[in-house]
């Protein structure tokens, strides 16, 4: 025994409520240690700020590989001084140290305010004030309307009479309906503050861990001396820190988890980064730049030694060596020569990109949330962004995974029609709850209604359900407002169906009034109430797909009625009109209606006791708790009566085909995966115009592969899918998919896990291949009846395939989150099902159709901008770095650096950045409603195609081909001749100022040339960053400056300029370096235009403000 | 670097992101303002390249390039310059005997003007394979020994080593450049058609940039006294004499602000170059040309030594124009770009006449 309870309290913890020792003999009494509630969520503290800080900033790769070219400059003599990347580097690492800092303290801040909030504990039979962060595990605690729980609490008795309370838990996850929590019958009593002293309990429950859904638990009440009664307590016991509790007077809790342990504190654990395509070139790129940076130092180090063989070119009579030099030893000196080279030439790989690329995206993803045409009037909300990391990725979504209910629907359910026993009943809807038995029944199948099954249908629905009523008009969350009267009270439910059902019942009659000491009250259409004891709830979730209540009716009798998903139910059902209710299933679930089965049995009270035990000896296993329920539920919930059907609708998003059609003329592949059943999800599909009536609809259903084996039905679709392809001509495959036959498939969750399930005999690896290239070629398809984590696996399935293409996962419930995270980009609806998806997304939007606006014209205007950045980014450093490199040869390989160093600092800070920064940030190259009107120009970027490698090289090679202009243009007009008219003569610095003030020039004007929005900020930061070299120059060269040693560039500037030859060199050499990316452009637009080309020349529609301005 | 992926904003009840336009969608019902830029519709000019619009800039740019290279061409062309080598790598050189000689040597090197050099005639004297460009010897002075700091003039910057002090004493001025300081002695001489000869005034002012002269670099105490001022310090291993004698002939020539010390402190960019060494000045009747088509000839007093790294001395006259000395490349380089672009204009209109129509009529799928 002793074992046991050791093995136990490994992953148990044991709470003694009010800190009272169990009765002697029960058990030992163990007082275990647990943090106390102080929440830390900041991550330094005043002394270890800069330490940590330092330590976290220099962990990024960048930012080491910058420390360590300065640590090189600091302590070898290197060409230019540390100044020239330490201060860029200072000034990043101190911004986000700022930045870091202030977000930090902000959470301090917030911490503190937390954690004295003060909370109020029963001590000795009276209440006690203390501060938040002196509550301990075991404290017992009282906490009034309104209040936020503080710390995880097990609920003990509130001044409801039935234990209950109510709350919401809009901070935690953003639902904000009222959610009802149980204290456990045993306790309820304890409802004031000398009766809970007097409890005596003890709490064994699993250690903290973070699903806020998930709770395992026992409490053990020592009402006498007796055995101890185990009560099992799940998470609908279990008030979770950050919610608040509503209508409901006060509580008393005991509290469990404390502080850091507490779920939500749990909960914030990061997610895992995802990073987009463009940042992975990005690095590709900068390990490519790395390898030429390297290769560079080191051709220039070893021809270095062999140019210096000669010792009189070494050290001439008139560059002596200090006697230290040389003594030096060789292998020390080249080594040190290697990194004096990888110094001078390391701001090809700059510091500024990674701050402007971060600006970028930050800055940039502000006009998602600004965008007016987001916004939701209905919500009051536009679209949020929850990681700007992945703005660029929105630009290259191939695959959109799309969850139905919620998402491509409203889930705004309305209650169509019934069908019991093959009558159908529809609600009408002016009726307002009078009931017509004539004209709103049509009889449609049997004109023999037997009227009990009638009733009890109804009286089923009316029970069978988890909704509550809210007496209040005021509600935040789903409103439904009963008529004629009635209309205080609103019924609330985590599921629209329920409510939607709910309604209906009422317009047909059946009123559900209210639950009221564990007593259901039904006002029937005699406007009698009727009253029925709840007795069990067997609760909804998505792999059972159905849900039973278990009640016994006033004249004693124990009935149990279940509704769920058809597949759910008939396979249950011994007795009832099967077929006709069947057919009417199926024929609602083609016209898209959502349907449910209702069955029931009655229950003698011996079945009773035995479904009692079953249920509770379930509930109180600690291990397996779910696994052993799932059991329990599984052979209670058997040798069902049918009674009928329902169907509710839930209507299309607005706008939702239209999306669709857009994306899929965008060349994305849309799948759509819905837990519900086939037949209702391939109508939305049809309506949604996912499949078109011309789409030829593949089926790997288990259906079908109950009729062949699996193996043969993938080779049969594969061959048919690959015959068509085969016969495609490569025109037809670019054109648009409207032309040639395309094909749809369907596939159900079973045959998925079959599909995926590895085989034995080794093969499953071909059936994946084989899915996955049947996939490839159907426009859209369809998996219907997923479980979450299947959801996620099929994303995962994609990711993994061998093209690697970017997926994007939207949905609106707690279910589509596996699949959000999974996928490379997460879009969460603000739906009706709660936050959760919109909180673990990476952009939340109001509706489905802002998907639109999203991808076609926020994800092209991203990407575009982003692309160029990068590109941009390693031309001017090339442009910047490549002169350099080439002095050397003229410089007797001995580093002497070009340029000036304050150019050499300020080029990328700012010289250079504004322009590029600010053409990330507002370049459109095409109109956006064009690309919202047309979306197949989003294929022009598909597959990353502004970041491959021949544009890459291209842009590579331009920057060498510029460098090489500037380098030699400035060399030969310098060779040798004067340059004034006075004869002086001008010395390196000038050489090096010219080339600079060329390369300024030039890549200012080669992204003037890119620009194809020019707004007025564009003119002013293009012209004034060029504005701002020229005035920088007079004044660096204009002054003696008393700080510096050295004096080199006075007057070089002026003196440059006062010469004519000076500036028509300038002049010549920046036409011939942008010449032929002009000519490359022209010439490719003309020969070989591309869909975005042709629409910018030819706007076919008027554009007032393009003109306007012109 | 600005990314953070953990948020405490969430904790007081705001669901907000990790970055910051979370927080403003977090505010509900407020409707995003609906200005231009924040809907990203500010009024904007859309330019596009296609060969239509090209075309003109090309032809313009063709019509301006080539006359102005042709001018620089011919303004080129108009410069005399005129160039002698006088290392003595041949042995027939008269200079050859210098080139070992250890001690002061003068040689004299005669050559003919077949044309006049009109107006102010400029004399350079030009090195080759002499890296002034070569980091340790670019860095190798300090500037605020140069511009009169005393403290520097007493203890010179380090980056001066090893040229930094001799015998115990701060070296002024310090460094390897000034330590190498070119010390050949140019002189023309003159021979009339009747052989009587005349040596040609050259003058050593105006030779360095009026800014470096008056500001950049100044003598310790100022003009007066440099003796007194420069004591505590030797000169340069290589000089003969200290930096206060450099110019016995001009008193205000001498110290940090000579012109000929201050020209060769300006280091070349390039390891062949040539420095302005005198000027000799238009005569003032403007009726005989400043030096007249006849026999001259270039007197040396041989002092600076090149051969150990291969290098080569050149005296070069040249006259200057507008734009500068004689420099064909440009004037090339203009006309070349100007055709290039001239032809390319051609190349654009006949591609924009083929496919322009094409492109007009682009067939934009829906």
């Amino acid at each position: 025994l002793l074992q046991i309870r050791m093995r136990t309290l490994d992953w148990n913890r044991t709470v003694y409520i009010g800190h009272k020792e169990p009765p002697p003999g029960a058990e030992a009494y163990i007082p275990q240690r647990f943090p106390d509630n102080r929440i830390v969520s900041s991550k330094y503290t005043f002394w270890n700020f800069v330490p940590k800080n330092l330590f976290e900033q220099f962990r990024r790769i960048a930012n080491f590989y910058f420390l360590i070219i300065f640590l090189v400059q600091l302590i070898i003599d290197t060409p230019t001084s540390p100044i020239t990347s330490g201060l860029p580097l200072f000034f990043v690492i101190t911004v986000t140290a700022i930045k870091q800092g202030y977000e930090d303290w902000l959470r301090h801040k917030a911490d503190n305010s937390i954690n004295q909030c003060p909370v109020h504990i029963i001590q000795h039979g009276k209440v006690v004030r203390k501060q938040s962060r002196k509550l301990r595990v075991g404290d017992v605690v009282r906490v009034k309307e309104d209040e936020t729980f503080p710390c995880d609490l097990i609920l003990l008795s509130s001044s409801r009479d039935d234990g209950t309370c109510f709350v919401t838990t809009a901070s935690l996850d953003g639902e904000s309906s009222h959610k009802t929590y149980y204290a456990v019958q045993d306790t309820k009593a304890f409802n004031t503050e000398e009766e809970v002293d007097t409890l005596h309990a003890t709490i064994e429950c699993e250690q903290p861990q973070p699903d806020l859904y998930k709770f395992v638990g026992r409490i053990n009440i020592y009402l006498d001396r007796d055995e101890p009664i185990a009560r099992p307590l799940g998470s609908e016991n279990l008030l979770l820190r950050g919610a608040t509790l509503k209508n409901t007077e006060c509580i008393y809790a005991v509290a469990i988890y404390t502080g850091m342990e507490t779920k939500m504190a749990l909960n914030y654990q990061s997610k895992s980064q995802k990073r987009s395509a463009v940042e992975k070139s990005m690095n590709a790129y900068l390990i490519v730049y790395l390898c030429i940076l390297i290769s560079k130092a080191l051709i220039n180090t070893v021809l270095k030694y062999v140019w210096q063989a000669d010792p009189n070119r070494d050290e001439p009579w008139y560059n002596e060596k200090t006697e230290t030099e040389r003594q030096r030893h060789i292998l020390i000196r080249a080594f040190t020569d290697f990194l004096a080279f990888m110094v001078l030439f390391n701001y090809i790989i700059p510091v500024s990109m990674y701050v402007t690329v971060e600006m970028q995206k930050f800055l940039g993803s502000y006009f998602i949330t600004w965008d007016d045409e987001m916004f939701d009037e209905e919500l009051g909300e536009g679209a949020l962004v929850n990681t700007s990391d992945l703005n660029e990725e929105l630009g290259q979504v191939e695959y959109v995974f799309t969850d139905k209910t919620g998402t491509l629907t409203e889930n705004n359910m309305e209650f169509i029609e019934c069908c019991v026993d093959g009558h159908v009943y529809v609600p009408h809807a002016i009726c307002n709850g009078q009931i017509m038995p004539g004209a709103a029944s049509m009889d449609m199948i049997d004109s023999s209604p037997g009227p009990g099954g009638r009733e009890l249908f109804f009286r089923a629905l009316c029970l069978c359900h988890t909704v509550q009523v809210k007496e209040e008009e005021t509600v935040d969350g789903i409103k439904r407002g009963i008529h004629q009267g009635k209309a205080t009270s609103v019924y609330i439910s985590s599921s629209p169906d329920e409510v939607a059902l709910v309604e209906g019942m009422k317009r047909l009659g059946f009123t559900y009034l209210r639950l009221k000491d564990s007593h259901m009250e039904i006002q029937n259409r005699d406007d009698e109430i009727e009253r029925f004891e709840l007795l069990e709830v067997l609760n909804f979730d998505s792999v059972r797909r159905r849900m039973s209540v278990i009640v016994k009716s006033s004249t004693g009798e124990y009935y149990l009625f279940c509704k769920g998903a058809d597949s759910a139910v008939f396979p249950r059902v011994i007795s009832g009109k099967v077929e006709q209710v069947r057919a009417r299933v199926e024929h609602n679930a083609v016209e898209g209606l959502r349907t449910l089965c209702v069955a029931y049995k009655k229950l003698s009270p011996a079945e009773y006791e035995e479904v009692c035990h079953q249920l509770s000896s379930a509930k109180l296993a600690l291990q397996d708790r779910e696994k052993k329920l799932a059991e329990a539920y599984d052979s209670i919930e058997r040798d069902f009566i049918l009674l009928g059907a329902t169907a509710v609708e839930d209507r299309l998003q607005d706008k939702a085909a239209d999306t669709i059609e857009s994306l899929h003329k965008a060349g994305m592949k849309v799948w759509v995966l819905t837990g519900d059943k086939m037949e209702t999800a391939a109508a939305t599909c049809y309506a949604s115009k996912l499949f078109r009536r011309n789409t030829q609809i593949l089926e790997l259903t288990t259906k079908r592969t109950e009729e062949q084996n699996l193996h043969d039905v993938l080779f049969d679709l594969s061959r048919t899918v690959l015959r068509q392809h085969g016969s495609m001509t490569r025109e037809t495959l670019s054109g648009l998919s409207n032309e040639y036959h395309d094909y749809g498939l369907i596939i159900d969750g079973a045959t998925l896990s079959a599909v995926l399930k590895p085989s034995q005999e080794g093969s499953g690896g071909n059936y994946k291949e084989i899915f996955l290239e049947i996939c490839r070629n159907c426009s859209a398809v369809l998996c219907c009846r997923m479980a979450p984590l299947q959801k996620a696996q099929i994303v995962k399935l994609i990711k993994a395939s061998k093209e690697h293409p970017i997926t994007l996962a939207i949905g609106d419930g707690a279910n589509d989150v596996s699949m959000i995270l999974e996928a490379h980009v997460g879009i969460g609806i603000m739906g009706k099902e709660g936050r959760q998806a919109a909180r673990n997304s990476d952009y939340a939007i109001p509706k489905f159709k802002h998907l639109k606006k999203m991808l076609l014209v926020h994800g092209h205007y991203y990407y575009i901008r982003i692309s160029e950045l990068v590109q941009y980014f390693f031309y001017k450093n090339v442009c910047f770095i490549f002169p350099q490199f080439l002095y050397q040869f003229f410089c007797g390989f001995s580093q002497q650096p070009l340029y000036d160093t304050a150019y050499l600092t300020l080029y990328n800070i700012s010289f250079t950045s504004l322009p590029i920064l600010l053409y990330s940030l507002m370049e459109q190259h095409i109109n956006m409603d064009i690309l919202k009107r047309d979306p197949s120009l989003y294929r022009d970027i598909a597959k990353n195609s502004l970041l491959r490698w021949p544009i890459f090289i291209y842009w590579t090679f331009l920057g060498v081909f510029d460098a090489v202009v500037f380098f030699f243009g400035a060399f030969f007009l310098f060779d040798n001749t004067t340059f004034t008219s006075n004869g002086q003569m001008f010395g390196n610095w000038t050489f090096g100022t010219l080339v600079f003030t060329v390369l300024v020039f030039t890549v200012t004007l080669k992204l003037a040339l890119d620009t194809h929005y020019w707004t007025w900020i564009n003119h002013f930061v293009i012209w004034g960053s060029l504005l701002f070299y020229i005035i920088f120059s007079l004044l660096w060269g204009g002054i003696i400056w008393p700080f510096l040693n050295y004096q080199r560039m006075y007057y070089v500037f002026m003196q440059m300029l006062s010469s004519g030859p000076a500036w028509l060199s300038i002049i010549l050499l920046v036409v011939v370096s942008l010449l032929p990316d002009v000519v490359k452009k022209v010439l490719c637009r003309a020969l070989w235009p591309t869909t975005t080309e042709r629409i910018q020349v030819s706007p076919p529609w008027p554009l007032p403000q393009a003109f306007s301005w012109a | 670097m600005m990314a953070s992926s953990y948020n405490a904003k969430e904790e007081d009840g705001h669901h907000s992101g990790s970055v910051g336009p979370g927080g403003a969608g977090a505010v509900k019902s407020r409707k995003p303002d609906n200005t231009a830029f924040k809907q990203q519709r500010l009024p904007a000019w859309q330019p596009i390249l296609t060969a239509g619009t090209v075309l003109p800039a090309f032809f313009v740019i063709g019509l301006i390039f080539i006359p102005i290279g042709i001018g620089l061409f011919v303004t080129s062309n108009n410069i005399k310059e005129f160039e002698i080598d006088y290392t003595g790598m041949d042995p027939d050189s008269p200079c050859n005997m210098c080139i070992n000689s250890t001690t002061p040597c003068r040689c004299s090197i005669p050559f003919t003007l077949e044309q006049p050099f009109e107006n102010n005639v400029f004399m350079y004297y030009g090195l080759s394979n002499f890296y002034q460009n070569h980091r340790r010897y670019v860095k190798s002075r300090d500037d605020s020994q140069l511009n009169g700091d005393k403290s520097s003039l007493l203890y010179p910057s380090k980056e001066c080593e090893p040229y930094r002090t001799r015998n115990g004493l701060p070296v002024a001025p310090c460094g390897a450049i000034a330590n190498s300081l070119f010390n050949d002695t140019l002189e023309l001489i003159y021979y009339y058609p009747n052989k009587s000869s005349m040596s040609i005034p050259l003058v050593k002012t105006g030779i360095a940039w009026w800014t470096d002269t008056h500001v950049k670099f100044r003598n310790p105490g100022g003009n007066n006294n440099l003796t007194a001022a420069f004591k505590g310090t030797t000169k340069p291993e290589n000089w003969q004499n200290p930096v206060y004698e450099l110019d016995p002939t001009n008193p205000e020539n001498n110290g940090f602000v000579n012109e000929d010390f201050i020209v060769w402190m300006r280091t070349a960019a390039l390891p062949t170059f040539r420095k302005l060494y005198r000027i000799i000045q238009k005569k003032k009747d403007n009726l005989t040309p400043t030096l007249p088509p006849g026999n001259y000839t270039l007197e040396i007093t041989y002092n600076y030594p090149v051969i150990s790294f291969d290098g080569h001395k050149r005296m070069i006259l040249s006259t200057i124009s507008w734009m500068g000395g004689k420099n064909p490349f440009l004037g090339i380089a203009y006309i070349t770009v100007g055709s290039v672009c001239f032809f390319l204009g051609v190349v654009l209109l006949i591609i924009h006449h083929k496919f322009g129509n094409r492109n007009n009529n682009a067939d934009i799928p829906n």
